[in-house]
């Protein structure tokens, strides 16, 4: 059950949704000293006759760094308003990237600690999953695959391909990955932005 | 905002209806069924009378560490299930039964976790003329024959609590401060939730996290002699003032039983139950009435005799080499 507290602040109530440490599984996201965190691991501990603690692993969704906690149990801990949407990446503006709710057409900023790796993927128009925290981008996440256009690499040398040698390209997004020597600049290919590998050839 | 159903909701519904099946296999009852038949050969070969007390009860538990199920009657009578059979048991002894035994359902709301579920299965009994040793080595003989593991009780362990937290965290539990275990707590890696600068609950926290998990593999270990903070019903030490004759029995990571020297004494008994009721008001819990009856029964005088609970699931769950409780259940709370 989901409970809400009020609290009077400044003379206005607002509404608080808080977690009770039974309510903790995997997945749940709280507000532990101001970061909006995931609950990783959660187990109940009480000695027969002594006092019920939860020992939580909890994952700071803006650090990604784990660390274990300790509640008493029957506890309150404050909800994050965490949740996970895709947004359509529209542009970079030196500072920000700027992305689209496709359906509700509202637009939101990422900073470059949200954005992070994900920065050297991202090509306007792609729909990218994005962890809001009070509507806010917390984490953006690349697509699985992107396709995007070589700018730069070397000129191939045919008759080497049996030999499966790379050679490194520069990406219109300045990222830089490992292709086959058979691929030339100006043509689109297909990445795995998991691993940062080249995938195939995309068809134009 | 997405809603999140609660621990207790209901089993969600698929598209063959709610969930139905049993959590535990078939294995598992089994086993259950021949750990049953074991404890009672093992009672009835030492001449331990089978008892049955209810599990609706007039009086709630008064331990703060301990929540009562309340059932409301429909004639407006307060009834609560069971946390322990142990007041009715001491009744039946305080009247004369002698020795006796019981297995019944014991009942403990908010405790839910993979050694734990609100309802749980129960074996206590009671040795008149026993000391808490004699006790202990029975244990240890009991659960030798259910687990099946030959040699479990010649090796068992014993060691005092306060020789466990010495050797363990380098803490005199009878000497130290909350401030100083907090610290400690802290240094091995298991922060205290902020505010808790109750020594036995850091104590408990230390207990459960710490020292159980270190305790040797596959060795039944009894810890003893606790302070006289955590004595619950156990009688105080008789040279010892700051002890209580309360003894756990471990394996394996798992509290598997509590036993006591029981307190005899109904004045004592009675300053306890004030202390309990104390506590509670302290930490806002809900008000409780203390057993009546039972402390009419220590007046009327209860033997000498030493008790322990054991929690069977649990037995089970290391009899079969099981991680939670939940897979030697027939039905565990979220399916009951």
């Amino acid at each position: 059950m989901r409970c809400f507290q009020l609290t009077a602040t400044a003379g206005a109530a607002i509404l608080m949704a808080t977690y009770n440490t039974n309510e903790f599984r995997s997945g749940l996201k709280v507000l532990i000293d101001g970061d909006p965190c995931a609950i990783v691991e959660n187990e109940f501990v009480k000695p027969g006759k002594g006092q019920a603690f939860n020992r939580v692993k909890i994952r700071n969704l803006k650090t990604g760094r784990v660390v274990d906690r300790t509640f008493r149990s029957g506890e309150s801990v404050e909800a994050a308003d965490v949740h996970d949407t895709e947004l359509q990446y529209l542009y970079y503006d030196g500072e920000f990237w700027h992305f689209m709710d496709p359906q509700s057409f509202a637009q939101f900023q990422a900073d470059a600690a949200a954005v992070g790796d994900a920065a050297q993927w991202l090509k306007d128009q792609d729909l990218c999953q994005v962890t809001l925290w009070n509507d806010a981008p917390l984490i953006v996440v690349a697509p699985k695959f992107v396709e995007l256009r070589i700018t730069e690499t070397d000129p191939g040398v045919r008759g080497d391909t049996a030999q499966g040698g790379v050679k490194p390209a520069t990406l219109e997004t300045g990222a830089v990955v490992k292709v086959p020597l058979f691929v030339e600049e100006g043509e689109m290919i297909k990445v795995d932005t998991r691993s940062g590998e080249y995938v195939s050839r995309a068809r134009d | 905002m997405q809603i999140h159903t609660g621990g207790l909701a209901p089993a969600p519904y698929t598209m063959t209806g709610p969930d139905w099946k049993p959590a535990a296999s078939l294995k598992a009852m089994h086993a259950r069924a021949e750990m049953l038949n074991r404890v009672r050969q093992f009672f009835r070969q030492r001449r331990v009378l089978e008892v049955e007390t209810p599990c609706l009860a007039g009086a709630a538990a008064t331990d703060p560490n301990i929540e009562s199920f309340a059932v409301a009657g429909r004639s407006g009578e307060q009834l609560f299930l069971n946390t322990s059979p142990e007041f009715f048991m001491k009744r039946l002894l305080c009247a004369g039964s002698g020795d006796i035994y019981q297995v019944c359902k014991a009942f403990r709301e908010d405790e839910r976790g993979r050694l734990h579920n609100p309802e749980f299965t129960m074996l206590e009994w009671y040795r008149t003329g026993f000391g808490l040793s004699e006790l202990m080595h029975e244990v240890a003989e009991l659960l030798e024959l259910v687990l099946a593991r030959r040699g479990l009780a010649r090796t068992a362990h014993f060691i005092s609590y306060r020789a466990l937290f010495q050797d363990g965290i380098g803490i005199d539990p009878l000497q130290a401060h909350a401030r100083q275990l907090r610290q400690v707590l802290c240094e091995l890696g298991v922060t205290p939730p902020d505010g808790e600068d109750e020594l036995d609950a850091l104590l408990d926290l230390a207990m459960s996290s710490i020292l159980m998990p270190g305790l040797p593999p596959d060795t039944l270990t009894f810890v003893f002699d606790y302070p006289a903070s955590q004595a619950a019903l156990a009688r105080r030490h008789p040279d010892e003032p700051g002890l209580a004759r309360r003894f756990e029995a471990l394996l394996n990571g798992v509290e598997l039983a509590n036993g006591f020297e029981e307190l005899r004494d109904a004045d004592e008994q009675a300053g306890r139950f004030d202390k309990d009721l104390g506590r509670r008001r302290q930490r806002g819990q809900t008000a409780v009435r203390p057993d009546d009856r039972f402390l009419a029964a220590l007046r009327a005088g209860l033997p000498e005799c030493c008790g322990v609970a054991m929690g069977l699931d649990r037995v089970l769950m290391l009899a079969l080499g099981a991680r939670s409780l939940d897979q030697v259940m027939s039905f565990p709370i979220e399916l009951a």
